[in-house]
């Protein structure tokens, strides 16, 4: 038993519906108890969808466990198949119904539809919501692709076909076509990652054949094979997928998720290895971005070493510690997923960075690192924008689980030259702008402008630590700055209360780090109180 | 009082097929913020874990006063090992939340199919908390109870808990009014406009369950006027009638009729004089009838359907016909207890179609054909619906405002309005 309050990811039927929703012409039947339709709403409020999700649900109760829940759920199928017309139908169930064992998929499967039923394994207690979304994917393809799978890895027929009749280049040469595979609904920025890569790749001259599952009918899957190489752009989702179709059709796929201006253009050097493109130099400079030049102009020098702390999934978190600290030179304090599927990378990457990495899926565990940390900017999900909230830290959100705000109207990728440029604004933004915070160094004191209120360009609250009225709140809030100021008790040298005075002229985000600093020079030091000398003598030893 | 037509068991359309309905243990969103002492462990899957976020929205807290212990494989190997993790997560739980003085477990699909027994564990792991903690139990599960049959199995698990009313030593009469408990979830600014009403009618005791602490939990016994403020709640009823409360029929409190229906079954059973009653309730009811009267104007005509939910239905569409000049044409609920809405089904006068339980696709498929005006529908359904050219109020906000008793009768009528009022304002160019 997992003693748990919030949740990364949803159960691994929730990543079947992820699938299904993305796609056309594709209807999933679940078997589960009344309730479990809870999960429409993801999509149909977060993502604003205008159809409801193509799922069915038995929604059995109490009454129907004495009696035959098998036959309720055959009827469920026969009536989905009936009413939607589906082209394929998944076929799965959720936790509950597991422990009645009724296998959905071998029922179906045995009815004799005239479409393809493929039965999925959704083990609830021990898999995820990801771990489900890869999985459906997989064996959907799979089913789809069955009659085209040569036996063994050949060439491959259907590609030779379709090559014949594609479009030919100016110079004759049939272009090169690829498929993205892996955006699905309640991804992160889905919709405007698969225009920008589209764009990306049209740009070195590269078609788009297949976007799945987001957006494709079971006959865009059929096409699959047709591509040269395959996108891998949500690992989590398509890596499982990417690796079968290069195992049965000889497809090569990317490794590089594009997000961020080093990523884009490995990526790219990517396709121009797979594809034989000369994919120029000017295609992959640094003029394709804003990010360069905002980075290096001098308005980003306050961003300089700022502390920021990462979590998201795997792919997300590893992207954003190579941005943090190669494109926008942030020191990366912290680390993490909660995709243990991508832990051994994010281990790597973190040693990389000299910290340790965090793999967990416990909030509270991410919260704890993150006050430890001090950070002065969390990029997480909507998970940490809470923590940095609750601690009153800057935040951006770079990865799902996200809300609705995450959302955008406009058009916002993260993906691609154009997806570095969001990057650089949502991450700034949040920030509080160079010579604001030099004015605060210099006058903290100021009744309107003092250290505690918030960036000017942000407005609205006044403190970014609200005295709530809210008891548990508050306490959450005192509890988490108290932890810090007691870390060293016992040994711990003590402060003098001019020295406090002092320490608290400092603004706030860069108070914890002075006074971690200083209690760190006296114990090393010997000392056993913290003078107003202490503290600038420490400051003197290790600089800003 | 004159029957409807409608109420007829005959004309009531019963569906099976998929419901599309949220389980008991989204009650939790809102109990744990009412009982403030209280904690609610479910002890179920991810799924329920995700539920009660996602039903909830927003994470409020570090540390919300619930959590789930999540099933995992090897938990479902051997019942000893569960009941020991069990104990090992509540364990860790109290330590971590030395602030909590009752704490629910709270039963799911998955603990119900395995047959976890959490009265028996709430009773060992009451023996080794004594004196600390209460640790009660009851079913949240979708296979049990549906969205707001939650908080009637939570506030069951209550009523044993009880302390008896104390007996008055020369009773006159044996059946004689000596407590009034008000059962339901309300809002605390509802719940102290009811106080007052009833103390200025000079009725008291008056007693709310649930209190605001857990610990202080209102006396019940023989002499006990049972007044229900929410139509749900039919096992605790039964419940508290064992412990020798006597329950008044009455409307429920939504709108000016509904409050003043149900403060008078309190009136009439504490014998309070009919004048007195006019003096106290003739001020506010004017003024929520004036308040009222803005959005009468915008509702009156208009077509109103709901989809089966919170079991509010059909108490709101009585409203929404009688008040405010809507036209039901389904109302739907998840479960009709006949008993409890017995003065509700007698007020309800139209043409309307009263459904019970649901198929969700042959509603929809009537939904679409009836076009009403306005759909009181789930969050799941609501976007789909808006998307063909319908307008929603989703049905959630129903229970997380406060729309109870005379000043908000206004506010209830106004989440009705203002998806139409929406609509009316939104202009895109020619298209629209």
């Amino acid at each position: 038993m997992q003693l748990t309050l919030w949740t990364y990811e949803g159960p691994p039927h929730v990543g079947a519906m992820r699938i299904a929703t993305s796609m056309e012409g594709v209807h999933c039947v679940l078997h589960a108890p009344q309730g479990d339709t809870y999960a429409d709403l993801l999509f149909t409020m977060i993502e604003r969808r205008k159809k409801r999700p193509p799922v069915t649900w038995t929604t059995f109760q109490a009454r129907d466990l004495g009696g035959d829940t098998a036959g309720l759920l055959m009827n469920s199928v026969r009536e989905a198949y009936e009413r939607f017309q589906p082209r394929a139908l998944l076929v799965g169930e959720s936790c509950t119904a597991e422990l009645i064992q009724d296998q959905p998929g071998s029922l179906a499967t045995g009815m004799g539809l005239p479409v393809p039923v493929v039965p999925l394994e959704l083990p609830a207690y021990s898999k995820k919501e990801n771990w489900g979304a890869s999985e459906t994917f997989y064996y959907l393809v799979r089913s789809l692709l069955a009659a085209q799978a040569p036996n063994g890895a050949a060439p491959n027929p259907a590609k030779d076909a379709a090559d014949a009749e594609s479009e030919q280049s100016a110079t004759g040469q049939a272009k090169p076509r690829a498929n993205l595979l892996g955006p699905a609904a309640m991804g992160f920025r889905c919709r405007d990652n698969i225009a920008e890569i589209r764009g990306l790749l049209r740009s070195v001259g590269v078609e788009v054949n297949v976007v799945a599952p987001e957006g494709a009918t079971p006959e865009d899957i059929a096409r699959i094979p047709q591509a040269e190489f395959n996108v891998c752009l949500y690992p989590e989702i398509a890596k499982t997928t990417c690796a079968w179709l290069e195992r049965t059709f000889g497809q090569p796929y990317t490794k590089t998720v594009p997000i961020g201006v080093g990523a884009t253009r490995d990526f790219l050097a990517e396709v121009a290895e797979i594809t034989g493109l000369d994919i120029s130099a000017e295609m992959l400079g640094e003029d394709r971005s804003r990010l360069p030049w905002y980075s290096r102009s001098v308005d980003s020098n306050y961003l300089t070493g700022k502390r920021v702390f990462i979590f998201g999934d795997g792919a997300h978190a590893l992207a954003a510690a190579r941005i943090a600290a190669e494109e926008f030179g942030f020191a990366v304090v912290g680390l993490g997923s909660y995709s243990r599927e991508f832990a051994r990378q994010i281990r790597a990457e973190a040693e990389k960075l000299g910290i340790a990495a965090l793999i967990t899926d416990d909030y509270l565990e991410v919260e704890q690192a993150i006050a430890k940390a001090e950070p002065e900017l969390v990029l997480g999900t909507q998970m940490e924008r809470h923590i940095a909230k609750r601690l009153g830290l800057a935040c951006a959100v770079i990865s799902a689980p996200f809300h609705v705000q995450d959302v955008p109207a406009q058009y916002s990728p993260t993906m691609g030259f154009e997806g570095a440029n969001v990057i650089f604004d949502t991450w700034v933004h949040p920030l509080m702008m160079g010579l604001e915070e030099h004015l605060l160094g210099m006058f903290r004191d100021d009744f309107e402008f003092h250290d505690e209120a918030a960036p000017s360009h942000l407005g609205g609250a006044p403190e970014p630590r609200p005295a709530s009225t809210d008891p548990e709140a508050r306490a959450a809030a005192t509890s988490t700055t108290e932890t810090t100021d007691t870390t060293n008790n016992g040994s711990a040298p003590a402060w003098a209360e001019d020295a406090e005075r002092e320490l608290r002229k400092i603004p706030f985000f860069v108070r914890g780090k002075a006074r971690r600093n200083t209690e760190r020079f006296a114990a090393d030091s010997g000392l056993a109180t913290i003078t107003v000398e202490t503290l600038y003598d420490a400051k003197a030893h290790f600089g800003r | 009082m004159a029957g409807n037509a409608a109420c007829g068991d005959d004309l009531i359309l019963r569906e099976r097929g998929q419901r599309e309905v949220f389980c008991g243990l989204t009650g939790i969103v809102w109990l744990h913020r009412k009982l403030q002492d209280a904690f609610f462990l479910v002890v179920g899957s991810r799924t329920c874990a995700h539920l009660i976020q996602s039903a909830a929205g927003v994470m409020i807290f570090a540390e919300p006063r619930f959590a789930t212990a999540i099933l995992q494989e090897r938990d479902l190997a051997g019942m000893a090992d569960c009941n020991e993790e069990l104990d090992r997560v509540v364990n860790e739980l109290l330590e971590r939340r030395p602030d909590i003085t009752t704490l629910f477990l709270v039963g799911s699909c998955p603990s119900e199919v395995i047959k976890l027994d959490l009265a028996n564990a709430a009773q060992r792991l009451s023996l080794v908390h004594q004196g600390r903690v209460r640790i009660l139990n009851y079913s949240g599960s979708g296979i049990e109870t549906t969205f707001t049959q939650g908080e009637d199995n939570c506030l069951r698990a209550l009523v044993p808990e009880l302390p008896e009313l104390p007996e008055l030593p020369a009773q006159s009469e044996a059946d004689s009014p000596k407590s009034l408990l008000v059962v339901g979830t309300l809002a605390d600014v509802v719940e102290d406009q009811f106080a007052r009403l009833f103390s200025e009618m000079g009725i008291e005791p008056v007693h709310f369950l649930p209190p605001r602490r857990a610990t202080e939990l209102p006396p019940v016994g023989n002499g006990t006027k049972l007044l229900l403020a929410q139509p749900f709640l039919g096992e605790t009823a039964r419940a508290l009638i064992a412990r020798g409360a006597d329950l008044l029929e009455a409307p429920y409190p939504f709108g000016v009729e509904g409050t003043l229906g149900w403060l008078r079954a309190a009136a009439g059973a504490f014998a309070v004089p009919e004048t007195r009653f006019d003096t106290v309730t003739s001020m506010p009811a004017a003024r929520a009838q004036r308040a009222l009267a803005r959005y009468t104007e915008q509702l009156a005509g208009k077509r109103v359907s709901f989809l089966p939910d919170s079991q509010l239905e059909i108490p709101l569409a009585r409203f929404l016909e009688r008040e405010c000049g809507m036209i039901p044409v389904e109302v739907g609920t998840p479960f009709l207890d006949r008993k409890l809405l017995a003065a509700e089904l007698g007020l309800l006068t139209g043409e309307v179609r009263l459904s019970e339980g649901q198929h969700v696709e042959n509603q929809l498929d009537r939904l679409r054909r009836e076009r009403p005006d306005l759909t009181v529908c789930g969050l799941g359904l609501a976007n789909p619906l808006e998307a063909e050219g319908m307008a929603t109020k989703w049905s959630i906000e129903l229970v997380f405002t406060p729309i109870h008793g005379f000043e908000q009768a206004a506010d209830l009528a106004e989440l009705f309005a203002r998806p139409l009022a929406r609509r009316g304002s939104l202009r895109f160019g020619t298209c629209n």
